[in-house]
């Protein structure tokens, strides 16, 4: 039973991410991306919740890691007798070479951690507000200088010609070992501190937890899913362009953890699948193809619903859908001398 | 290369961010709330311009006013609930608050962008010497400091401004001592209002050219001149805001056209620096024996 517990918090997010895997892979060649994109987002906001979720820090820069894994990985990809055409201007180290699947989401994890320790270095030392915007600007600059450095990636134009490699098998094994990544990291000791220091900051310095180096810690290893995420997402559109990754995708997946409760492994699953699902079949009834019986949605109110939803959420359950609990089974019991607790502090 | 006329342009667009930092800044003050939804009070201002343009300027912008001044007042309602819960849930809430706006105007009015007509001879210019300097600039910035000087006069010589700085220093404190928080709390919507309709006619006037993003645009960048001067004290976060859309404008002139491009990642990277050296604000002051807030 303990054991059980203890592994419940990974066990309910695996089982949502394989159902979605297995349900993707029976339906429709044209519904299998809205599946397989779903389970990527997953990735992406598991990875944001390791830094977010478990540190309290509100960070708007976690797409630069996704860009820069997806950008990356993608660019050495392209088969290389067509990248002389697609992409000339590029460095020769990136023209010359070209690397599989395998390795590309290796390297994708890899430059993606590396990308976030150099960010992270200077930046966590910072929290609340500024660390918002300071992890903004890294956002800008990185967004800037891939649409305008053509030696690195495709610039304004599309980066396409990428195999379109991530099925949905390899989406959900993907998602599955984000998500077991996350599991692990809460689980350990850093993961624990940082927790702690998200409560109650001043108390956790007081008690001798250094927050800067375990916050860099988070940081880089969800930096480094990020661009593992970034990787997977690239080969499964096939192409890209730098403002697919940019601040669209940044709030959405911010939405996606918020909503579905930003202090649990669990809740940043249920809010990326429910979102995503949500707005693919919005995207279907919009277009006419019936996905809601015999509803035809204008065009454009697809927007507006899932901003009304996103909104009602929020207002009527600030903390997420899960209410940022893991999936428990004594949870109820716990509750109540918790909840005691918490009406003696305040 | 730096001559006086762009020095009065970045003087103008620096003007108008500090506008839209003082919205964004006073409802912070009361009630810690970063509102990402300020933009969108800019746009229904500026798309209640192209409704109401027709029937002459002055009408348009009674009529903009209003709206804006509605609006943030539904805003203020809509946020209620969410008092008291973390930094991140309201930011996202107030960003999703945003996000609904901005599609309701893109299905109401369409992405390619609506003509708007208002005051349209303050484009022309005026000859200063050898330079040519528009209307509408010098307008903005008249326009600012008469408003921020009306706001100053608000916070520190009536009632309700006493009561406001209150609520903004300990707002439980303010509210057991029987001020009428709520009331604050709007007061403090509306001159965000109006501060943002004004932002919408001048903007307008600048380009007339309304689209779904068109306060979201301008909102960002002065939020992150907010941050940088310190969100803290409406005066920094003024100043900050100010700072931001000067030196944005005087560095576009500043760099030659091969770094123009990169000039987005200069200002980030000057945000970062300043962020760095003074977390709680580029022009809070230094405070000897402050506790480390983590």
């Amino acid at each position: 039973m303990r054991h059980l517990n203890a592994a419940l918090p990974f066990l309910g997010p695996a089982a949502l991410l394989v159902a979605v895997g297995l349900i993707g892979s029976q339906t429709s060649f044209s519904l299998q991306v809205d599946f397989a994109q779903a389970l990527v987002y997953a990735a992406i906001v598991i990875a944001l919740y390791v830094f977010v979720g478990n540190s309290g820090v509100i960070s708007f820069g976690h797409i630069s890691f996704v860009a820069v894994g997806a950008f990356l990985t993608g660019v050495l990809t392209v088969p290389k007798e067509s990248k002389e055409f697609v992409l000339p201007g590029l460095f020769p180290v990136l023209q010359n070479h070209t690397i599989s699947n395998w390795q590309a989401l290796a390297l994708g994890a890899a430059v993606g951690g590396l990308y976030a320790l150099l960010v992270g270095i200077p930046l966590m030392r910072l929290s609340g507000l500024a660390a918002g915007i300071a992890t903004f600007a890294v956002l800008g600059i990185t967004h800037n200088v891939f649409s305008n450095w053509e030696r690195i990636g495709p610039g304004v134009q599309t980066l396409s010609l990428v195999p379109a490699t991530t099925s949905m098998a390899k989406a959900t094994i993907g998602a599955l070992v984000v998500a077991l990544v996350a599991y692990a990291y809460q689980r350990t000791r850093s993961g624990r501190l940082l927790r702690s220091s998200r409560e109650d900051p001043l108390a956790a310095q007081a008690s001798g937890m250094h927050i800067y180096s375990h916050r860099l810690l988070a940081f880089t290893l969800s930096g480094a899913l990020a661009g593992f995420a970034g990787a997977l997402l690239v080969h499964l559109y096939g192409s890209l362009t730098v403002g697919q990754v940019y601040l669209e995708l940044t709030f959405l997946t911010l939405a996606m953890l918020v909503i579905g409760g930003a202090s649990s492994l669990l809740g940043a699953t249920v809010g990326a699948l429910f979102v995503s699902m949500l707005d693919s079949l919005l995207n279907r009834a919009e277009n006419g193809t019936g996905a809601l019986g015999a509803v035809d949605l204008p065009h454009g109110s697809r927007l507006v619903i899932l901003g009304a939803l996103m909104t009602l959420v929020l207002l009527l359950r600030p903390s997420g859908i899960t209410g940022g609990h893991e999936l428990s089974v004594t949870r109820f019991r716990l509750a109540r001398p918790s909840r005691l607790l918490t009406r003696f502090r305040t | 290369m730096l001559d006086a006329q762009s020095l009065v342009d970045a003087v103008a667009l620096g003007s108008l961010y500090a506008l839209v930092a003082v919205g964004v800044a006073l409802v912070f003050g009361v009630l810690r709330i970063v509102n990402f939804a300020h933009g969108e009070l800019i746009t229904a201002g500026a798309y209640a311009l192209v409704l109401t343009d027709e029937y002459g300027s002055l009408v348009a912008i009674v009529v903009c006013l209003a709206v804006v001044i509605a609006l943030a007042l539904l805003l203020d309602r809509a946020l209620r609930p969410l008092r008291g819960y973390g930094a991140a849930t309201i930011l996202v809430a107030t960003f999703a608050v945003s996000f609904l706006l901005q599609s309701i105007a893109l299905l109401a009015f369409g992405g390619q962008g609506n003509n708007v007509s208002v005051l349209p001879e303050l484009n022309r210019a005026v000859h200063v010497g050898d330079v040519d300097i528009r209307w509408v600039s010098i307008v903005s910035i008249v326009l600012t400091l008469f408003l921020l000087a009306g706001t100053g006069l608000v916070l520190n010589r009536t009632s309700i401004g006493l009561q406001m700085r209150a609520a903004a220093t300990d707002f439980r404190a303010a509210r057991i001592l029987g001020i009428r928080t709520n009331l604050v709390i709007a007061l403090a919507f509306v001159i965000g209002a109006v501060m943002a309709a004004c932002v919408s006619v001048l903007l307008a006037v600048q380009a007339p050219f309304v689209y779904p993003t068109f306060g979201a645009n301008i909102l960002i960048p002065a939020l992150i001149g907010v941050v940088v001067g310190g969100i803290d004290r409406l005066r920094t976060a003024t100043l900050g805001a100010f700072a931001i859309g000067f030196s944005t404008s005087l560095l576009g002139e500043l760099l030659n056209s091969a770094h123009r491009v990169y000039l987005d990642s200069y200002v980030f990277l000057l945000v970062i620096v300043v962020l760095l050296v003074r977390p709680e604000g580029l022009f809070s002051p230094f405070r000897a024996g402050t506790v480390e807030r983590v």
